[in-house]
């Protein structure tokens, strides 16, 4: 039973961290119909970010957290104007290729300036290291630091879309970006905003990773991105929902694999389940079927 | 108020508006009719800047629009109700009543709350609804509900009519002429061309992307080939 608990714990971290990416990958689809593959990369130069304020700057880790966010939302909107801007007429796989560009020119040019080995976050002070017991469930403060990061920034995110006035214009324009503009909406503003928040929310994932495990790399952002796209799948592309409820269900399945001794799998059991849902339900678990525009 | 001239309008390789030009002047209420495909709505859509023309000028009180952006005219007070309504089906009333009022300052919207549920007290009573859910009149009160929060001094609507009920559609027609004669000028484009020279002071008749008949309702609806094309007789 302890070991459930714990493995819960530890799903939860991992999920909060998937959670964090697949809300931009959900988000940029759900507005422009793109699957954003260079967002896993805006992630690893969020950690790399991190990783320099704290080690060659000497920052805090509040401080680094909130600087990997701004410098992610001005990469994300800058992708977003240089390679995808240009590109909004063209056919959808001509934008998608061009993600696959953008991510692999963020992960060479990486790898350029700090080359392809690994680097390890400066150790934390004292309080972020700890950990405490709970009835035999080892608790690390930093998994605390995580999922309360995370569940804050996604309440702030919710309530940016539900409640305010650019949150309503991000939605119309995901509904129907041309009635948005006969409604005075400047798509091109809404559509880099939600690159901004949605690459905001890689960076604090980049951070929060580089923190966690302390290991850190230019290829780092393939594999969390992939995950976090099939967490986004999972719950229904395009619903903020979705990739939250996506997000948790791969963390706990893939950290729930590792417990059981088949953490070879890890990464197999995810796919398989993507298979999966994508047989049974293509929507996604919370997504509606397509209802065609007449 | 509104004037265009000598607008040419390229889908691709079809050559979709050949030299259109056409005025509306303050207060009226202006209708182009025409058959499906004759331009009626690229012509709208060029007017409220969705579509780029090849070329060709916009007007507005003299001011030359033509390559102002869409949502900049929706500010000067130009509001386009697109065919087929396009609520946003997965908000509420209330928030495609707010998105309708986008530029306008909060403060500013009560009163233009009070002005649209007034008119369309039905959408008073379903504003926590969502916008998919209801029927096709209500859908299209909404979509004129939502133009309205914008402050139009020119509407431009898109078959308004189109696919409601013969008592709605004149329900339709009623709160048209109410909201002009509100101050409102008012360009109609309408498949429905009987009821569309019911209202309208002026009239144009589209074909293949030109003008090919204009003038007051009256003489047009008059006109044997009018009659005969458009008017059933």
């Amino acid at each position: 039973m302890e070991q459930v608990f714990q493995q819960v714990i530890n799903g939860l971290s991992l999920g909060s961290i998937y959670a964090l990416i697949a809300l931009g990958y959900t988000m940029v689809y759900g507005i422009i119909k793109l699957i954003n593959f260079a967002h896993g990369d805006v992630y690893m130069v969020g950690a790399f970010v991190g990783y320099f304020s704290m080690s060659t700057f000497k920052l805090g880790f509040v401080e680094s957290l909130l600087i990997a966010m701004m410098i992610c939302t001005m990469l994300g909107v800058l992708i977003e104007r240089v390679a995808y801007r240009p590109l909004r007429n063209s056919s959808r796989i001509a934008v998608l290729i061009t993600a696959i560009g953008v991510s692999l020119l963020l992960e060479y040019t990486m790898m350029y300036f700090v080359g392809a080995g690994v680097r390890s976050y400066p150790p934390l002070p004292g309080f972020l290291n700890g950990s405490f017991t709970v009835g035999g469930v080892v608790i690390k403060n930093m998994q605390l630091v995580i999922i309360g990061v995370s569940v804050t920034l996604m309440i702030l995110l919710q309530f940016i879309v539900r409640k305010t006035k650019v949150g309503r214009a991000m939605r119309a324009v995901s509904q129907d970006a041309e009635a948005a503009r006969l409604m005075g909406i400047n798509v091109d503003n809404t559509i880099s905003l939600t690159f901004a928040l949605g690459s905001a929310l890689a960076g604090a994932a980049g951070v929060l990773v580089g923190v966690y495990y302390n290991s850190i790399n230019p290829l780092m952002g393939l594999m969390p991105g992939l995950k976090a796209f099939v967490a986004a799948v999972f719950g229904g592309i395009g619903l903020i929902p979705g990739a939250l409820i996506g997000a948790y269900m791969v963390g706990l399945l893939e950290t729930g694999v590792v417990a059981t001794g088949y953490s070879m799998f890890r990464d197999g059991v995810v796919f398989a389940v993507l298979i999966i849902i994508l047989i049974v339900k293509p929507t996604g678990l919370l997504g509606k079927n397509i209802k065609e525009k007449v | 108020m509104l004037e265009i001239r000598d607008l040419n309008v390229h889908y691709g390789g079809i050559h979709a508006l050949k030299g259109i030009s056409l005025t509306v002047e303050a207060g009226e209420i202006v209708t182009l009719i025409g058959a499906n495909g004759a331009g009626k709505s690229t012509t709208l859509s060029t007017i409220s800047g969705l579509k780029k023309p090849t070329s060709g000028q916009v007007l507005v009180e003299g001011e030359d629009i033509t390559t102002m952006r869409a949502q900049a005219r929706v500010k000067m007070g130009l509001c386009q109700v697109p065919e087929g309504r396009r609520v946003f089906a997965e908000m509420t009333v209330l928030e495609n009543l707010e998105l309708g009022g986008y530029h306008r300052r909060p403060r500013e919207r009560t009163a233009d709350f009070d002005l649209v549920y007034d008119r369309f007290p039905v959408l008073a009573s379903r504003r926590r609804q969502l916008a998919g859910t209801l029927s096709g009149g209500e859908q299209q009160m909404l979509a004129i509900g939502r133009a309205m929060m914008a402050h139009p001094r020119i509407l431009l609507l898109d078959e308004p009519s189109m696919g409601l009920a013969p008592l709605l559609v004149q329900e339709i027609f009623d709160i048209i002429q109410s909201i002009n004669e509100a101050g409102t000028t008012i360009l109609l484009v309408e498949q429905n061309a009987h009821k569309a020279l019911q209202i309208a002071d002026r009239a144009y008749v589209m074909e293949t992307g030109k003008i090919v008949a204009s003038g007051p309702s009256a003489e047009l609806s008059a006109t044997d080939e009018i009659k005969r094309a458009y008017l059933g007789g």
